[in-house]
């Protein structure tokens, strides 16, 4: 596959070089890297199976595989290929989608704090979906519809704010923090003046939930990622430079408001895709980049095994949130919320030694 | 001054690089105005001047980072901000006053990403590249760590990795903005010998603003002193630099005398307090 298997420079990391097609093709692979990705995909997957046999009818993990490559009956079938299958497809890819979308935020600010919730995504998509359930009461694609629209305007409204020519990443977290407190109150104003209906049903979104997800779901969801994944994977290239200082990635031909603008834009995007899926899902976009950057060492957050962690993560969350106090079904928020909680502690505790 | 032939008499006087008549700043506070300034090709350019006289702010606009209000900055005759960005990146290459180590990024890593401007998406790892990164190392010395963490090294050693990620970007010219600033004296030698060899082994054009006066005058071949916004001097150290030049630029008393070990001017600042010592050389 390769002319030259390693490099004669000493990364200090096992590297890889992929040379092909007369060499137009080029690329450098930090194996390290890779085999956590392959490692972490492997424990996502068992998590997902492991999903799909559990449930108030228990089905054997020989009987899923095989149901899986349609060798199954189509009772078997039904319940794990049409009932299970959607939703837990949806929380790897939701949960790939949250952990490129914080990787993206943390390597813009340069801290491990930096995430979609930060720069006001979550709450201002909680304003959003709160304004749509008071005035209209509700129905899925309303609500999806606000929450999108809050979330993004309160985005808009934080980079603008944090604006002076040009936005950094410092001024966008502390924006954001502000925006984000005034509008976590506005929120708590609008519960308590709503009636019992209304509240309960804005509670139940808000807490971000995988139940009753299907098949139609799953389609629109996978199409937009479709889109927007190859899309960061692109910028993330110029992102690596930025992590560097403006003036060092600009000297090195990087445009970079443009550059992040467009990686504000891509990680907005797929956390509210996200979102108007399933309600505000916090901490795998906070949590994902760190614990995989933690893993494979490398230099900053990386937009692939940050991937591959979200998925586990959010899998793994959803596991719980469906097995845990079975058969209450819990959303799949509180246990994100939980972990996030933890690590959050865990993150703080470590900053405060230094 | 014999030996000041080594700053070869020849030089040509085209150059690539420079300013015409350019006000710069930032927001609407105006660093300088109608500034004209040329970078001699193969030169070793040192810019000098007190805090805040405009010589970082004149780098950044000479590297395309800042645009000038009026005037322009051309880079082979045409103005640089008409070239795309990383045409100019194969160019020019900058090394900033402050960059910043991505977090566990070892040094060969930080080093390779100088290959920015010279790679694509599909084609981010050349032969090219590899040469490119190996030849930089060795030049800067860094070869022999280059497994480490940069976070784990010494100042000198940092800035000589960051020399390094320039020099992979493989640009004939080489813009600095106080290389020396944060290193030891041995250090800022070790640098300065470094760039010296560049521009002399390779003659790759360079421009460092720098603040040791002395250091400017030993290793410049072309000196530009500036002063609140204004080019006061420009030349050979030796031309130009004299006790009335120091005294105008930097506000300070001094004599200048010739270097004994590389026969440059060599300023030596009176001080309020040396009169008695001031008789000694009269």
């Amino acid at each position: 596959m390769s002319d030259t298997p390693t490099t004669g420079i000493a990364f200090g990391r096992p590297t890889g070089i992929v040379r092909l097609f007369g060499e137009r093709f080029s690329q450098r692979l930090d194996l390290r890297t890779l085999t956590i990705c392959g490692v972490l995909l492997v424990l996502a997957v068992a998590v997902a199976v492991l999903t799909l046999a559990s449930g108030e009818y228990q089905i054997p993990v020989d009987q899923v595989i095989g149901a899986l490559f349609g060798q199954a009956s189509a009772k078997l079938h039904m319940v794990v290929v049409e009932w299970r299958l959607p939703r837990t497809l949806l929380a790897l890819i939701m949960g790939a989608a949250l952990g490129v979308s914080g990787a993206i935020f943390q390597s813009l600010t340069r801290n491990p704090l930096g995430s979609p919730d930060v720069i006001g995504f979550n709450a201002g998509a909680y304003t959003g979906a709160l304004v749509i359930i008071t005035m209209t009461g509700g129905g899925f694609v309303a609500v999806a519809g606000g929450a999108l629209a809050g979330g993004i305007l309160t985005a808009l409204a934080v980079y603008l704010l944090a604006w002076r020519g040009g936005v950094q990443g410092f001024r966008l977290i502390i924006v954001g923090i502000g925006v984000s407190a005034m509008l976590t109150s506005l929120n708590t104003w609008m519960l308590m003046r709503a009636q019992l209906e209304v509240a309960m049903a804005a509670a139940t979104w808000g807490a971000g939930s995988l139940n009753g997800l299907g098949l139609d779901r799953l389609l629109q969801v996978s199409v937009i990622l479709a889109l927007l994944l190859p899309c960061a994977l692109i910028l993330s290239r110029p992102m690596h430079q930025l992590e560097m200082g403006d003036d060092a990635a600009r000297a090195l031909g990087v445009n970079a408001e443009g550059t992040r603008l467009g990686l504000t834009v891509v990680g907005v995007a797929l956390t509210a895709t996200v979102t108007a899926a399933a309600g505000p899902i916090m901490f795998v976009a906070l949590s994902a980049p760190q614990i995989a950057r933690r893993l494979s060492g490398s230099a900053g957050v990386a937009l692939l095994p940050s991937a591959c962690m979200g998925a586990l993560l959010l899998a793994a969350a959803d596991f719980l949130a469906q097995r845990a106090f079975a058969p209450t079904q819990l959303p799949v928020g509180i246990v994100t919320v939980c972990i996030g909680g933890l690590y959050f502690a865990c993150l703080l505790m470590r900053e405060a030694r230094r | 001054m014999a030996e000041m032939n080594e700053h070869d008499p020849e030089r040509t006087t085209t150059s690539r690089l420079s300013a015409r008549d350019i006000t710069i700043g930032y927001d609407r506070r105006i660093i300088a105005e109608h500034l004209n300034v040329a970078i001699p090709d193969q030169s070793f350019t040192v810019i000098v001047g007190p805090n805040a006289c405009g010589k970082s702010t004149l780098l950044r606009a000479l590297a395309r980072l800042l645009k000038p209000t009026a005037g322009e900055v051309l880079l082979d005759g045409k103005t640089i901000h008409g070239h795309p960005a990383r045409e100019v990146a194969r160019t020019l290459g900058l090394l900033p006053q402050t960059s910043i180590a991505p977090d566990g990024i070892t040094v060969a890593d930080l080093v390779a990403r100088g290959r920015y401007p010279h790679q694509k998406l599909i084609r981010q790892w050349s032969r090219e590249d590899e040469a490119a990164v190996i030849e930089a190392m060795a030049a800067t010395k860094v070869t022999g760590f280059s497994h480490r963490l940069v976070d784990e090294l010494s100042g000198g050693q940092r800035q000589r990795v960051w020399v390094a990620m320039v020099l992979a970007q493989q640009t004939p010219i080489l813009l600095l903005d106080e290389p020396t600033t944060f290193l030891d004296i041995a250090h800022q030698i070790e640098l300065l010998e470094l760039l010296r060899e560049l521009n002399r082994g390779k003659g790759q054009t360079v421009v460092a603003v720098l603040h040791d006066l002395n250091h400017a005058c030993r290793y410049a071949s072309h000196l530009i002193a500036m002063r609140d916004g204004a080019v006061l001097a420009e030349g050979r150290p030796a031309d130009i630099v004299t006790a009335e030049l120091v005294e105008q630029v930097f506000g300070i008393a001094c004599l200048v005398i010739e270097d004994p070990v590389s026969h440059t001017p060599l300023i030596v600042p009176k001080g309020g307090n040396l009169h008695p010592f001031e008789e000694q050389f009269k």
